[in-house]
């Protein structure tokens, strides 16, 4: 008991991440609907982003902004005290693209409920099958 | 299928959870994430730069061409949005509604009547209309100045404090957004048009690559700022803080106009004639 304690103890955050990851990649799968399949492919992308905050964190370390950086007085940064901004760089860009991208897939649905007026997968399946 | 999609998601989590036992534990300093290029983020980008916030110096200046390529990628997501959606078919819409504002009494004009232009007895309104709440739109009405300037804020003073062109133009699209939403299309259309929006989001873009393009006339690489050091008058560490000032506001002017422009099209499935 005690060594899988350990284990989960020090991965437990990833383990969350997967958990979610999975949700939104069973949502994706099974799901009809295709406003349903993009909140799947959000809670995927959300997963994604809170595993790479995670990998840059640093234990008794604080966030990635030099203190009295502005008042010219350099002195030495020990690397140790500050977080890894460069996870926080890459998914900073990626939430904006995730909304951007949300912007487009919805607007596929928006031109898919036009054309076929439901957005239900199989039924459209259906209509395609059979004009 | 549901039960062949459990299995597979079950299947793939439990080879990720095998794997994330190989995993740094979490918060560990030593970390392969944090040990090649981060430590030098981190000791010499104030030298470098002069900007304190890391984030902000690696996002527009180490890593500027990657940040140049998404905010192409939103310019791209919103003008993609625009080709699927738009229609221009404003003029056979049909039937339209009117509110006589001083009775109240709501008139239907057909296809071929004439339809009042602005003027100041008749409102148009939605064929989904709900009455205006005085709560909401004077809310709105103060609200939104107070998140324009901590918008602006937020754009300015990335450098200093969290902040950025990413974050800043989003507020300031939702700024956009909450006034439509209180009031209704058409009127944050008269604030701001779909001109003004596509222009915006081009000039962003534009703000960004022509700085690149500076830097390569003074004769260096392109995106490297400190070849700007003459034209502001400044040591080449200043100049690369405030290229990235300069591009930070060229990020910040796309991704708002791409929200605005994302919100138009998708609340009136690109009609831009009803919707909230």
């Amino acid at each position: 008991m005690e060594p899988f304690l350990d284990v989960l103890i020090s991965k437990a955050n990833y383990w969350t991440y997967i958990f979610l990851m999975m949700i939104g990649l069973y949502g994706i799968m099974t799901k009809k609907n295709m406003v349903k399949k993009i909140i799947g492919m959000n809670i995927l992308q959300t997963a994604v982003i809170l595993f790479f905050i995670s990998l840059g964190a640093k234990e008794n370390a604080t966030i990635p902004i030099i203190e009295h950086g502005h008042d010219g007085a350099q002195s030495a940064v020990t690397v140790a005290h500050y977080i890894n901004p460069l996870p926080h760089v890459l998914m900073l860009t990626a939430i904006v693209v995730a909304v951007a991208t949300l912007g487009v897939a919805l607007a596929l649905v928006i031109r898919i409920h036009q054309k076929y007026h439901t957005l239900e997968e199989n039924e459209i399946i259906e209509m395609i099958r059979e004009p | 299928m549901k039960n062949a999609a459990l299995l597979l998601v079950v299947i793939l989590g439990g080879v990720l959870i095998y794997g994330s036992l190989e995993f740094p534990i979490w918060g560990d300093p030593l970390s392969p994430a944090c040990c090649h290029v981060s430590p030098y983020y981190i000791e010499k980008a104030v030298e470098d730069t002069a900007v304190p916030n890391l984030v902000t110096a690696v996002l527009a200046d180490y890593r500027g061409y990657d940040t140049m390529f998404e905010t192409i990628v939103i310019f791209a997501a919103g003008m993609g949005c625009v080709f699927l959606l738009r229609t221009f078919q404003t003029k056979e819409t049909g039937s339209r509604l009117y509110r006589h504002i001083p009775t109240g009494i709501t008139i239907k004009i057909e296809k071929k009547g004439r339809f009042p232009e602005d003027s100041q007895v008749f409102e148009r309104i939605d064929s989904h209309w709900v009455p205006h709440d005085l709560i909401v739109k004077t809310t709105c009405r103060l609200i939104i100045p107070f998140i324009q300037i901590f918008a602006l804020y937020v754009i300015a003073h990335g450098h200093h404090s969290p902040g950025g062109g990413f974050q800043g133009g989003v507020i300031l699209g939702a700024a956009m957004i909450i006034y439509s939403i209180a009031f209704n299309l058409r009127a944050a259309k008269r604030r701001m048009n779909e001109r003004a929006t596509v222009i915006l989001s081009t000039l962003g873009v534009f703000i960004y690559a022509g700085i690149g393009v500076i830097c390569m006339l003074f004769g260096l690489n392109y995106l490297d700022y400190s070849a700007l050091a003459g034209l502001f008058g400044v040591d080449p560490v200043m100049a690369r803080s405030h290229g990235i000032l300069i591009v930070e506001i060229g990020v910040g002017i796309a991704v708002m106009a791409v929200m605005v422009t994302l919100y138009y099209n998708l609340a009136s499935a690109g009609k831009h004639d009803e919707g909230l």
